[in-house]
């Protein structure tokens, strides 16, 4: 019984990775933009996507390079081309809606059909048929007494866990994470200081995208099937794992992922494994009723 | 003759339309169109008071026409026809007809009811946390009925057509279109008689300024509740006539590409604008249907010219490419819709020499 | 008989204390000003007594019924009325819709009726647009009734916020500044409709203001706070010359 609760709570750290790294860019737009990024999932399944073509050209291609030479290729070059990716939509869609001063709404809307526009566009230029991931390192299983680990889950759950302390030093330490924190208080104050108000927007986008690309990596190798639709509900539930845990704080953000992992994973081990988003969503929503700015958000007051 | 000259023409359009369906002067696929017509003008009118009126950010408009769609559906399985599910018909199936509206009703009372959910929330929360709030409840009711084995579970429910038959067994005449336009009608005519009454501006006022409608007397929390339940109520009866026009319905086909529809064609007309709505709606159902015949056209012409390789073929999935791509576009260039928060008089002050609405 | 009763007021938001032990009383329609430095805590006061804020400590009785934790809109259905510092108007509508809404707690027909839009309806809709109408024509303002405020000057805008306090037919009316953000002339102007409106409507009014002209020319007695707590109170003849309200206002001048 503990065996399998011990084992569950390993593999609900593994989804909860996953969540964590797409929700912490769902947050840092929304810290910086007061934006939802619909379209974050979206990036996310681009950035598998990517890795995809990334390792099957390095891989399967005529350079066939070795498995682990491949990965170390494509991480950062999936990170980079999500991002860029990432940028360009701010560029095209958001920027001049921002530019213009319209109704943040628009902006929201703009995000959620761009995302749809990813998806489909995927889905008509590239066919339905799954994309297999081809297997990068060799499956190494670990024995902790019951519990058993495969090296590739122990990377992804350190992986993210990595990722977040050094996001935490990014944003606490150097001057523009600082001012990234700083412009959701005061728009108008943050060009004043030096730093260009349009350079913290890139750059937010840029972290943002970059760990989806991370994620999508670790998802593909993973779950090593692709389907243009993967990043829509995984984007959706990140997001509330995001606003569960206060939207804007990326602590909030960490946390709230792996909760939502851990509740997702206990709900399957007790209740038919169709009843997981049921379960995830529900309990979420009962979060949100009963403390709506979410667990770390703090609570505006509104003045008359 | 003012007075009278909109419920003219609305009945003339209605009248006309069912007997050239009737003299088979309209094929079945035309038919079905201006059936789709009627129920996407019910549902974006409807989100219009959510989203327009109210200036709320909801998204999860198709989960209320879900809970519409299978209450109805189930009441009208249960009652009028033979099932596995349901056993043998509870009235005599001479009744059907009689019964369609007040089933339509009840699944909308049902979806009015499901509209708490999301209701009760909004009075402490706005904005990003309130579109959350629907997103999850659109997921939940979706996969609530995934995990109902007596409704079909993901396999979905079917035999709704049976009760359409029942229908034209007494009098065959096309009563599905009938109904639609009956529903329709209603559906604007409530709509617009609410949000030009003081009591309905009072949902205006919470859009424009919350506080000063709290504090200038209006009770925001029950106009809330009044305009959520209204809105998920009258998806609720787009969703008993959606599923009986198909025949059979499938909880995935009230996800969250169907909220989006909706979305994208409140924000196509116009938040505010009852007219809009209307226009967006008829708008959009021919764009979605247009495009399953231009998608094959194009390819066909592109395959003329050595422009791309025989092997690739444009996929009808490029409509859900071009609508979201004219939305994009519509917000960059005119974000206020088509209609802003005007209606049609406001553009054509000329027309209100014809008519009065009352 | 007392309009409005408030005995020991305290408002707390976490660890500052934004109005402490404050207290105050109305006989009947007596014109009364709230007086103090920025930030001093009148504008919550006033955002107490109309139900935005449930006080931390503290009664309000308004004729008679303790009114503290009701709603807002529950309080302005009791009879309280109140203007904003910064113009909250419906912008977007216009200003008779601006009028008529603010009458919400007395529609006297339901959901029902208004789309049944049967006599029920018609007759309420009537007496709303009749009283919203006159109020229109006592104030001058009946020539915008068809505009949108947020295209009028901001004179006009404010007579319009006072306009639509008073369509509440309120017993006290809150006025939270209304002189701000005026010039000379529009200030005289609304001295005169203050005076005009306290006379006749007959009804207690109570103002925040900055403006000493406005408030020495109209109030009958002045309460002075600062940080939360009342530091004096008067005529307006006492209150110029009393030293802790000159120290409030000009600072310590034992340099």
């Amino acid at each position: 019984m503990f065996d399998s609760i011990f084992q569950n709570l390993f593999n609900a750290l593994q989804w909860g990775s996953f969540y964590s790294l797409i929700a912490l860019g769902y947050t840092l737009v929304y810290g910086v933009l007061r934006l939802i990024n619909f379209a974050h999932g979206d990036i996310f399944m681009v950035g598998a996507y990517i890795a995809f073509f990334l390792s099957i050209f390095f891989f399967k291609g005529d350079l066939a390079l070795s498995g682990s030479t491949t990965l170390v290729l494509v991480i950062p070059l999936t990170m980079i081309l999500t991002s860029i990716c990432g940028v360009t939509l701010e560029r095209i869609a958001y920027r001049p809606l921002r530019r213009k001063g319209a109704n943040r709404l628009y902006v929201v809307i703009t995000a959620l059909m761009c995302g749809l526009i990813l998806e489909n566009g995927n889905l008509a230029f590239l066919g339905a048929s799954r994309k297999s991931f081809p297997e990068l390192i060799d499956k190494v299983v670990y024995q902790f007494g019951p519990i058993s680990m495969t090296n590739l889950k122990i990377g992804v759950v350190l992986s993210s866990i990595i990722v977040f302390f050094i996001l935490n030093a990014f944003i606490t330490k150097t001057k523009i994470g600082m001012a990234m924190r700083a412009i959701s208080y005061d728009k108008f104050a943050i060009p004043l200081m030096g730093i260009p108000i349009d350079t913290i927007i890139v750059v937010t986008f840029v972290l943002g995208s970059s760990l989806a690309g991370l994620a999508g990596i670790l998802f593909a190798m993973s779950y090593p099937v692709l389907d243009p639709f993967m990043g829509a509900l995984i984007g959706w539930k990140a997001f509330i794992a995001a606003v569960v845990g206060g939207i804007g704080d990326i602590k909030g953000a960490f946390v709230g992922g792996f909760l939502l992992g851990i509740v997702e994973i206990m709900a399957v081990a007790v209740f038919p494994s169709t009843f997981r988003d049921l379960i995830a969503f529900s309990i979420l929503l009962m979060i949100l009723v009963v403390k709506p700015t979410g667990l770390f958000g703090i609570a505006k007051s509104t003045k008359i | 003759m003012k007075k009278l000259s909109i419920p003219l023409l609305l009945a003339l359009i209605a009248v006309g339309t069912v007997l050239a369906a009737h003299f088979e002067l309209l094929d079945l696929y035309i038919q079905t169109v201006i059936m789709f017509v009627g129920v996407n003008i019910i549902l974006s009118s409807s989100f219009n008071i959510i989203n327009g009126y109210m200036g709320e950010f909801a998204c999860g408009h198709a989960g209320f026409m879900a809970v519409g769609a299978y209450v109805t559906s189930v009441l009208n399985l249960m009652l009028f026809t033979k099932s596995k599910a349901f056993g043998p018909p509870l009235l005599s199936p001479d009744l059907a007809l009689y019964f369609f509206p007040v089933t339509l009703i009840l699944g909308g009372i049902a979806a009015a009811i499901t509209g708490l959910i999301v209701a009760v929330p909004s009075f402490k929360t706005r904005d990003d946390y309130l579109a959350i709030i629907t997103l999850a409840a659109n997921f939940i009711i979706v996969s609530l009925f995934i995990n109902m084995d007596i409704v079909g579970g993901a396999r979905g429910l079917m035999g709704m057509k049976q009760i359409i038959f029942a229908m034209e067994d007494i009098v065959f005449i096309p009563w599905m279109l009938i109904w639609v336009f009956t529903f329709t009608y209603l559906t604007v005519f409530i709509i617009r008689r609410f949000v030009t009454s003081t009591y309905g501006k009072g949902i205006i006022a919470i859009h424009q300024d919350e506080i000063a409608a709290e504090i200038m007397s209006v009770n925001t929390d029950k106009m809330k509740l009044v305009a959520f339940m209204l809105s998920s109520g009258l998806a609720g009866v787009a969703g008993g006539l959606f599923a009986h026009i198909l025949g059979y319905i499938n909880p995935n086909s009230f996800g969250i590409l169907k909220s989006t529809e909706c979305l994208v064609m409140v924000y196509m007309g116009g938040m505010g604008s009852l007219s809009g709505s209307i226009i967006a709606a008829i708008l959009f159902t021919l764009l979605i249907e247009g495009l399953r015949f231009i998608i094959p056209a194009a390819d066909t012409l592109i395959h003329y010219l050595p422009l791309i390789p025989d092997t690739f073929h444009l996929s009808q999935v490029l409509k859900w490419v071009i609508i979201p791509l004219i939305l994009v576009i519509l917000m960059q260039f005119r974000p206020e819709g088509i209609m802003g928060n005007r209606e049609l008089s406001d553009f054509f002050p000329k027309l209100k020499r014809f008519y009065v609405f009352k | 008989m007392s309009l409005l009763k408030i005995e020991g007021l305290t408002q707390k938001f976490g660890g500052l204390t934004a109005v402490s032990d404050f207290s105050t009383h109305f006989q009947g329609n007596e014109l009364m000003g709230l007086i103090g430095p920025n930030g001093a805590g009148k504008t919550t006061v006033f955002n107490i007594v109309s139900g935005f804020y449930t006080p931390t400590r503290g009664n309000i009785i308004f004729k008679d019924k303790p009114i503290n934790g009701l709603k807002p809109h529950v309080v302005t259905g009791m009879g309280i009325a109140r203007t904003f510092q910064n113009i909250r108007l419906w912008h977007d509508m216009s200003l008779l819709d601006n009028i008529l809404i603010s009458q919400h707690h007395n529609l006297g027909y339901t959901l029902l009726d208004s789309f049944l839009r049967n006599k029920r309806y018609v007759d309420n809709e009537h007496r709303m647009r009749t009283i919203a109408m006159d109020l229109l024509e006592q104030l001058d303002l009946i020539q915008f009734k068809d505009e949108r405020p947020g295209n009028l000057p901001y004179g006009v805008q404010r007579k319009i916020e006072i306009a639509r306090a008073l369509s509440v037919k309120p017993d006290l009316l809150l006025l939270d500044e209304p002189a701000a953000g005026l010039n000379s002339a529009d200030v005289q102007d609304l001295i005169k409709l203050i005076a005009w409106i306290h006379k006749e409507f007959n009804i207690a009014i109570w103002m925040i203001e900055h403006q000493m002209a406005v408030v020495m020319s109209l109030c009958s007695w002045i309460q002075v706070i600062d940080f939360g707590k009342t530091i004096a109170q008067g005529t307006p003849e006492e209150i110029q010359s009393n030293p802790a309200v000159i120290k409030a206002y000009l600072g310590d001048d034992n340099i």
